[in-house]
């Protein structure tokens, strides 16, 4: 199996371009033909994935596997460096695995102006870029594949979007939704990796003092931050600052995320998925994978202001969920509260704390992700998404309601399911923070968050409290309601067994990662 | 005196292609007359196999000719094969243009050639005179073009405006060569270079380099210098427009390269901080500006003085800088942003043009829902748009990330504000961009809009041969800008040499 350890990932990640390409080469109108196209890449890719991880050897998991490294821009030493190790790893399997469902979910489920093949299309592309930041091992190849991701988003919202009005008080005026999320999407996401480009580029110059040549190599930067090359002055300072803006607008961490609600809410519902899936986890990834290893002198000095932004954002999150009225955007700030969990974790600088985030994004990814086909499901069906509206939805739609509630109870952090593991290991974390950090106020912290996951439960039962039960509103007792359709009961039933799964048995993900992130937490940090 | 004759052919035949196209536009009768276009468009295509042979050749590297006034080396290569393949496509845009409005084409073709040749020679141009002829060459035939929709107040309008500025800034820049040529007793570059280390606290060598400066700053469009741009853009027949914002633009920069690096290098403390301003201004200016129109030529036309500022950020690292790597980065740098320019820019007049025949209109409202009567031509305008937006993977990134590149080397403050400044307009630049792409793509096409419905028939296929080249270019060198990015590390080491 030569080939697979060294074409591998290369497939995984251009795969769905290819297929994307590929589906122009159909007339417009044999829609099933894309469909089924679009189903084989992905589901060849998610199969490679699987394929991946069932080779991977966890136990040398925080070494790069499958590594590729090829030449690639040799006037400037870019080259195309590919690997995945514990850390990326549980991210790649989900992102593969993500976009099949979503591919699945979507054969009956369309958005005007449907246009099957552009959709199917732009969800390719958009998988490449999501594979490829989480295999990239060289700046300049994540940089292009974490921007990759801009362009299909741009386009999946802005078109197929929510077309709603909505009167912007900042703005003065009334604008469509899916227009105006869009942009906002795009700019925010920019501004954000804009400064994280200048960010790489001056790790790019310093690494010449150390090595003889300027590098983007992941790994070598890795091992120069191991020793603390680029010390704690202020050029550390400033670079850290320049990527932090880049990756904490993709978390989206509070006071940048106000991209995220409006995002989610007007994307079509595969947007919202994996949005809230995969693309929230670019960022959180990159802290792992770029700031804390490359800079650990710098990442302990703003981790005390990391936390506190994460908590914030706890609290933010699940007190915006108790002011909603509109499911998805409920959903979508919940987003707010969880990744704040993960950043916490990272905020902790320990492996306990890089584990919670690690298994918290791969359960949000989960739990979210499955949320959100949820809330399309019942728009599909109700055309609404007012939360007063829907009351009775159990009697309506038995099985439907039965989901909703499950994963509602995932959401909040129910032990046995996925979304426990990372709420809780992050608060353990926080108890115990790295060596060196203020104790008392990384515990404050964790009291805080403890207050927001009791938020979170509040929320979460109140949501469901107010859809689920009660008796069904008058408007709906001419309607005919479909519960769970087939295709629906194919993309969520692999969601429903792994939250389980994971809840369950979380070794399933920290199988994979916890060599790694004691590993890295070791180097970074000594001991 | 002796004469490379391998070297000048590019030259020799895009000369011998304008004696042509103006002997063919006096014999031809007028239905015929469209085989003036098909001369130039070969003209300019044989034009472009010496360079083939001059670049892959046994050859010299380095022919010099004139008392070393003019020379055909690596960096006159790509830039002429710049000048030679922009004005290749700027013909094929012509084309159906040209023809549909029943204008003079044949002499419309012929000037378009006589500017062609013009760049052709600045690029080779190694002294101040041979560059000055080289420009008013370039420049002379544009007025004229510029105002030809003759029935038009606006392209009247145009034309006498690019006329009067023109004219201003020639003798601005004039003024400043006489100085330089007075100052140092030389006209090469090599001889204002070995005399310009010594002049460096002369108040009149100081006005010198300002001047000319100033002169190409008129030609780039920099602002404060940037006046003339957008009516006349906006004026002058949209493939003329083309022409002027990457050709004779990136002529222009041809010029302040040449100055800059051969014949100005000792004195950078005195250029340096005048373009770290002038770069600043165009790209904040040029951007906020662009982010209020509702014409797509006007929009493009402050796009690409917003454009000309990132192109001219190295400059101000150079000068940042004694050490020759980071010059060297920084001319390969202006250079690979002045070619992925070209294509991506030639690429969205290109969208222009069919777009405009399309909708009958230039305005950014009247294309809205243009995906659902014109698909493929949408898909060319986001990639095109987004490409000078430097999104990745379209070549835009490439151009942007060699001069972020390039800007941060120096590594002091005053590189990396302008680094920040270079960031914070790559994000307003992709507003109006993006807004674009949202028209075509997301708004719903206006009430009572007639055009998508009545077929006005297929793109010509000059015009679909133009787009498809820009398109693989810009797809091409986005995903594998190493083949250029090598190429022109290579050439800014020739640009430099000497320093």
């Amino acid at each position: 199996m030569a080939w697979f350890e060294s074409a591998g990932l290369s497939l995984i990640v251009f795969l769905p371009a290819v297929g994307a390409l590929a589906l122009f080469a159909i007339p417009k109108a044999r829609e099933d033909a894309q469909k089924w196209l679009a189903l084989v890449t992905t589901g060849l890719t998610a199969v490679l994935a699987v394929a991946v991880a069932a080779n991977f050897r966890y136990g040398a998991s925080e070494k790069f596997q499958f590594e590729v490294s090829e030449s690639w821009i040799p006037a400037i030493g870019a080259r195309y460096h590919v690997g995945v190790d514990g850390i990326s790893l549980p991210l790649l399997v989900l992102s593969a695995v993500v976009t099949v469902l979503a591919v699945i979910y979507s054969w009956d489920h369309w958005e005007e102006p449907r246009n099957v093949r552009g959709f199917l299309a732009l969800m390719l592309l958009l998988a490449t870029g999501m594979n490829g930041t989480f295999v990239a091992l060289d700046l300049v190849l994540f940089f292009i594949f974490f921007e990759l991701v801009l362009l299909p988003m741009y386009f999946m919202i802005g078109i197929w979007g929510d077309s709603a009005k909505r009167h912007i008080p900042v703005l003065g005026r009334t604008v469509t939704m899916r227009l105006y999320a869009a942009i906002k999407f795009f700019i925010f996401t920019l501004f954000g990796s804009a400064f994280m480009l200048l960010g790489f580029l001056a790790l790019y110059f310093r690494s010449g003092d150390f090595l003889g040549h300027n590098t983007f190599d992941i790994p070598t930067l890795i091992a120069l931050g191991s020793q603390n090359a680029f010390g704690s002055g202020t050029f550390a300072f400033l670079v850290f600052g320049a990527m932090f803006l880049g990756f904490a607008v993709k978390v989206p961490m509070w006071p940048f995320h106000t991209w995220l609600p409006d995002a989610h809410t007007a994307a079509p519902t595969v947007g919202s998925v994996l949005l809230a899936a995969i693309l929230l986890k670019l960022g959180s990834y990159a802290f792992l994978r770029i700031s804390i290893p490359i800079l650990p002198d710098m990442a302990r000095e703003w981790a005390p202001f990391i936390g506190l932004l994460a908590v914030i954002g706890i609290i933010y999150g699940s007190l915006a969920c108790l002011a909603q009225t509109d499911i998805k955007r409920l959903i979508a700030f919940s987003s707010v509260g969880h990744m704040g969990f993960v950043m916490l974790g990272i905020a902790t600088m320990t492996d306990v704390g890089f584990n919670a985030s690690l298994i918290g994004m791969v359960a949000h990814g989960l739990i979210t992700g499955l949320l959100f086909f949820l809330a399309g499901s019942m728009h599909h069906r109700y055309h609404t998404r007012e939360i007063a509206r829907l009351g009775g939805n159990q009697k309506l739609m038995p099985w439907m309601g039965g989901i909703l509630a499950f994963t509602a109870m995932a959401s909040l952090g129910l032990p046995g399911l996925a979304g426990f593991w990372g709420e809780f290991m992050s608060l353990l974390g926080a108890y115990r923070p790295l060596a060196g950090l203020s104790l008392s106020q990384f515990q404050t912290y964790m009291v805080i968050g403890a207050i927001g996951t009791v938020l979170t439960a509040g929320y979460m039962l109140w949501m469901l409290q107010r859809v689920n039960l009660g008796e069904p509103k008058a408007e709906w007792s001419d309607h005919e309601f479909h519960d769970v359709e087939p295709t629906e009961w194919l993309a969520w039933a692999p969601l429903i067994v792994a939250i389980v799964a994971i809840g369950v048995y979380p070794r399933i993900v920290l199988g994979a990662t916890t060599d790694a992130v004691v590993n890295l937490a070791r180097n970074a940090f000594g001991g | 005196m002796d004469l490379d004759y391998h070297a000048l052919a590019p030259e020799l035949v895009v000369a011998a292609t304008i004696l042509v196209v103006l002997t063919l536009d006096v014999v031809l009768s007028r239905p015929r007359k469209y085989w003036t276009a098909f001369a130039g468009v070969l003209g300019l295509a044989v034009a472009a196999v010496p360079l083939l042979t001059l670049a892959f050749g046994d050859g010299p590297e380095t022919r010099s000719m004139l008392g070393g006034a003019y020379v055909v080396d690596g960096f006159s290569l790509v830039l002429k094969a710049v000048f030679i393949v922009g004005g290749y496509l700027v013909l094929l845009m012509s084309v159906s243009y040209i023809e549909s409005d029943r204008y003079y084409q044949g002499e419309y073709y012929l000037l378009m050639l006589t500017s062609i040749l013009g760049s052709l020679v600045m690029a080779s141009s190694r002294d101040l005179i041979t560059l000055f002829v080289g420009l008013e060459l370039v420049t002379g035939p544009l007025f004229l073009l510029a105002g030809w929709r003759k029935g038009s107040a606006k392209s009247n309008e145009a034309s006498l405006k690019f006329f009067i500025l023109g004219v201003l800034s020639t003798a601005i820049l004039l003024y400043g060569m006489s100085f330089l040529y007075g100052l140092t007793g030389s006209v090469t570059f090599e001889g204002i270079r070995e005399a310009g280390a010594d002049l460096l606290d002369s108040g009149a060598f100081r006005l010198a380099v300002l001047f000319t400066l100033v002169g190409f700053g008129f030609k780039v469009t920099a602002v404060p210098f940037h006046f003339w741009a957008p009516d006349t853009y906006e004026g002058a027949p949209t493939p003329v427009t083309a022409y002027l914002s990457v050709g004779s633009k990136a002529a222009g920069f041809v010029g302040l390269l040449l100055l800059c690096y051969k014949a100005l290098p000792s004195v950078t403390e005195i250029w340096g901080p005048a373009l770290w301003v002038l770069a600043a201004l165009s790209m904040t200016l040029g951007n906020l500006t662009a982010l209020r129109q509702d014409n797509v030529v006007r929009m493009l036309a402050y796009s690409s003085i917003a454009q000309g500022g990132f192109i001219l950020v190295p400059f101000a690292a150079a000068a940042a800088s004694n050490d020759a790597a980071v010059i060297q980065e920084a001319a390969s740098a202006t250079i690979v942003y002045v070619i992925i320019y070209a294509f991506m820019n030639l690429g969205a007049f290109g969208v222009v043009i069919a777009g405009a025949r399309r909708t009958g209109s230039t305005m950014i409202d009247d294309w809205a829902g243009m995906w659902r009567y014109a698909p493929r031509l949408a898909v060319l305008g986001a990639m095109f748009f987004f490409s000078l937006a430097g999104i990745p993977p379209l070549a835009g990134w490439y151009a942007k990330f060699a001069m972020f590149l390039s800007i941060l080397r120096p590594g002091n403050a005053w590189a990396t504000t302008l680094a920040v400044i270079a960031a914070v307009n790559a994000v307003i630049a992709l507003v109006y961009y993006a807004r674009i792409a949202k028209t075509m793509w997301m708004d719903p096409v206006p009430e009572g809009a007639t055009h998508m419905a009545e077929a006005t028939g297929p793109l010509s296929g000059s015009l679909t041969l133009a787009l498809g080249i820009s398109a693989i270019f810009v797809v091409v060198a986005g995903i594998l800008p190493f083949e250029f990015a090598g190429v022109f590390a290579d050439l800014a080491k020739v640009v430099t040499t000497g320093i």
